[in-house]
């Protein structure tokens, strides 16, 4: 989960890292005294978890507290990719000699997290990375062993920076490292680091992005930070549909049947599990199909469940049918999905037969699955029959429907 | 052959007495040969037993029971747990931790593999369904109850490496029609960091004579295929491999994450496109069904190794 930069600077604060004095609000009135207590020109910056911000003029510099607040007020009122800002950060404007970049992420092949450093801050480390690579330094470090100060010193050391930069930057590199590893981070950066007149840094930016599956042992920092358990800021706000795909599957701890994302075309899927999915959404589109909403389902949830999945789908505005496939299941039963999607076709007044475009659920089960399936005249396939053709089956039954 | 176990290895369960964990240990002893679970682990349940299995509350008692080294061990205990649950096993000796759960901190995942390195061992997974040699041994609830996995899996040439546990039987059941039997199946896991990429396991199918060719299950996220090209460029492998991508879609959503921890795009290289243009310019063929794939590891393994001019025994040995 990202943090936004105004929560970003908190945790860099709390680290010991040195900031500018900033400050947070939502009110342009709160904007001009936040200004005035900085006695200075000021930056007004726009806190949205986007990019580009600079760009959409979501960054304003302001010479006088009453132009901070106009500066504010047009800012919160901007839309910036979809997205309207949390609030606005007053920063003082720093007198920066130079800016630096210090970052931390995962190496997923190292499998240790790396330290990134470069004399070269403010733009795009990627970037510098391509243009200048003799300017960035990188060296990874232990998960078990303390984390060693001379190990910030190295990558630090490595760019070429020497002198007194090169002591002072130390602790604020090692402060990072360690923060990334305390706060269960995947990535943390601060950029800008800015040096100012005086040789002394400042983090005038910073990135953060929290791993969801340990936010549960970082629930202090979270509600210091004023961080809700059911914000998740994905790369786009849950959708009504995909919300209420989160109750179903909310509705016992037995399996998965949730994961929905919704899309715009008329062929309801009810898929799983995660690599089936993955390949199941790609071979519809491959067929010239229009899928609905993406899903998965897994681990073997309960008939009511997958119930409620389908009838979330069945109901979703556009639909016309839905395709029920997975990818061979050894845990999930066939005979429950079976039972959850004819559950939902019969409650919703309608005929599984014509419903269902096809049930591809082959595994366990599976003889009393299909036998279901028969019953009620749903059209289905063994394992005979592969993932891509069950997917073109119901394409193409769909295509044939009446509109 | 096989990689990785084989009829004689033995493991424990860790976390046995839990629902799945009491399904998993019935299906592998029913497997095959039926596996040596020697025992199993929950901290105060010392002297149950699980389908003929004793229950002990450490690892250390399961190890001084058996009387000498216990090699594997499938981990199965909640996220919270599961960091010390594998520092445990791998303090007692065990050599080969299979981790099922799911949902762990990478702080967690990198602790641990960086402890098994350390101590010579080496962990499967996490987010994964674990180990299969046809007809021999199950290691974990790969192909789920014996009966099942029976149907989907046969001996044979072709290893199968997957990011995806039920997509290693949807694979392996499409290869056993196709008459192309498995030397060995690994459900590595789908997370971010997981303990054995293709590249780590490529030197034991290298040096597994039955084994004649590869075929793998990748998906967006991370740089596990672009290690793979390179390891294979660089190792002359005798082996053909051929791939199958899934979640091509996600390359026109950034940002977001499908099917499984690993798949979120953090950089350029990690998209579908870029992946398969990596693999193909190392010589790995990629499919766009997998009903193509028997087809095409048999004709790679057919032709002459393109990438090896120095014949087909380079790699074997190598470790």
């Amino acid at each position: 989960m990202r943090f936004f930069e105004f929560e970003a600077r908190e945790v860099i604060k709390r680290a010991g890292i040195p900031v500018t004095d900033y400050g947070f609000t939502t009110d342009p009135a709160e904007a001009r005294a936040i200004a005035q207590r900085i006695g200075g020109p000021t930056v007004i910056k726009s806190q949205v978890l986007t990019g580009g911000r600079m760009k959409a003029g979501g960054v304003k510099f302001a010479d006088t507290p009453e132009q901070a607040e106009s500066h504010a007020r047009d800012i919160l009122a901007l839309e910036i990719n979809g997205h309207m800002p949390r609030g606005v950060l007053v920063d003082p404007k720093a007198q920066v000699e130079q800016e630096y970049y210090a970052g931390v992420v995962w190496d997923g092949i190292r499998k240790q997290p790396v330290m990134i450093f470069s004399p070269v801050g403010g733009i795009d480390i990627e970037q510098v990375a391509e243009e200048q690579p003799d300017k960035v330094g990188r060296r990874h470090f232990s998960t078990i062993l303390p984390f060693a100060d001379f190990q910030a010193k190295e990558v630090i050391a490595s760019t070429g920076v020497t002198g007194s930069a090169l002591n002072r930057l130390v602790p604020i590199m090692s402060k990072l490292a360690k923060l990334f590893m305390d706060n269960d981070m995947i990535l943390t950066e601060i950029n800008p680091l800015g040096r100012l007149a005086d040789g002394s840094f400042v983090a005038l930016d910073a990135h953060m992005d929290i791993e969801n599956e340990a936010r549960g042992r970082h629930k202090r920092l979270l509600a210091d930070l004023g961080v809700g358990e059911e914000e998740t800021r994905q790369a786009r706000e849950a959708t009504p549909f995909e919300l209420a795909g989160e109750q179903v599957d909310a509705q016992d701890h037995r399996g998965v049947a949730g994961n929905v994302t919704e899309f715009d075309g008329n062929l309801g899927l009810v898929i799983g599990a995660g690599g089936g999915s993955l390949t199941l959404f790609d071979a519809v589109r491959a067929h010239g199909g229009k899928p609905a909403n993406y899903c998965e389902i897994g681990g073997n949830p309960s008939v009511s469940k997958a119930c409620g999945l389908a009838k979330l789908v069945l109901q979703k505005p556009g639909v016309d049918k839905i395709a029920v496939m997975m990818s061979i299941v050894s845990n999930t039963r066939v005979d429950i999905v079976a039972r959850g999607v004819i559950k939902a076709c019969l409650e919703l007044g309608e005929d599984p037969a014509k419903k269902i475009a096809i049930f591809r659920i082959p595994g366990a089960w599976e003889e009393e699955g299909f036998k279901i399936l028969e019953r009620y005249g749903v059209d289905y396939a063994d394992r005979s029959v592969s993932l891509n053709d069950a997917a073109r089956r119901a394409v193409e039954k769909i295509q044939g429907s009446p509109a | 052959m096989s990689i990785l176990i084989d009829a004689n290895t033995t493991f424990i369960v860790q976390g046995i007495t839990g629902r799945e964990a009491v399904n998993l240990t019935r299906e592998c002893l029913d497997y095959g040969a039926g596996a040596k679970v020697v025992g199993g682990v929950t901290p105060g349940r010392l002297g149950r037993e699980v389908h003929g299995v004793p229950v002990f509350d450490t690892v250390a008692q399961a190890v001084a029971h058996h009387g000498t080294p216990i090699y594997g061990s499938v981990v199965t205990v909640p996220p919270a747990f599961t960091k010390d649950a594998v520092f445990e096993a791998i303090e007692n000796g065990v050599k080969l931790i299979v981790i099922v759960t799911e949902r762990i901190p990478r702080r967690d995942v990198a602790q641990m593999v960086e402890l098994a390195t350390l101590r010579g061992a080496r962990i499967i997974g996490p987010n994964c369904l674990g180990i299969i040699v046809p007809d021999v041994i199950k290691m974990g609830g790969i192909g789920g109850p014996a009966k099942n996995a029976a149907q989907a899996y046969t001996p044979g040439p072709i290893g199968v490496i997957s990011r995806s546990g039920g997509m290693t039987t949807e694979m392996s059941s499409t290869l056993s029609a196709a008459d192309l039997g498995q030397s060995t199946a690994v459900s590595i896991g789908g997370d971010a960091i997981i303990g054995q990429s293709y590249a780590e396991l490529m030197p034991l199918f290298e040096a597994d004579e039955h084994t004649r060719g590869i075929v793998i299950y990748t998906e967006p996220g991370g740089r596990m295929e672009a290690e793979l090209a390179r390891w294979v460029t660089e190792n002359n492998s005798r082996l053909p491999i051929v791939a199958f991508m899934a979640g091509r879609f996600m390359d026109e959503m950034p940002g977001m994450s499908f099917g499984h921890a690993g798949t979120i795009v953090e950089g350029k290289e990690d998209t579908a496109s870029e992946k398969i243009a990596r693999l193909a310019q190392a010589g790995i063929a990629v499919a766009e069904r997998i009903e193509d794939i028997p087809d095409m590891i048999r004709a790679k393994m057919a032709a002459p190794a393109t990438g090896s001019a120095g014949g087909g025994t380079t790699g074997v040995g190598t470790s």
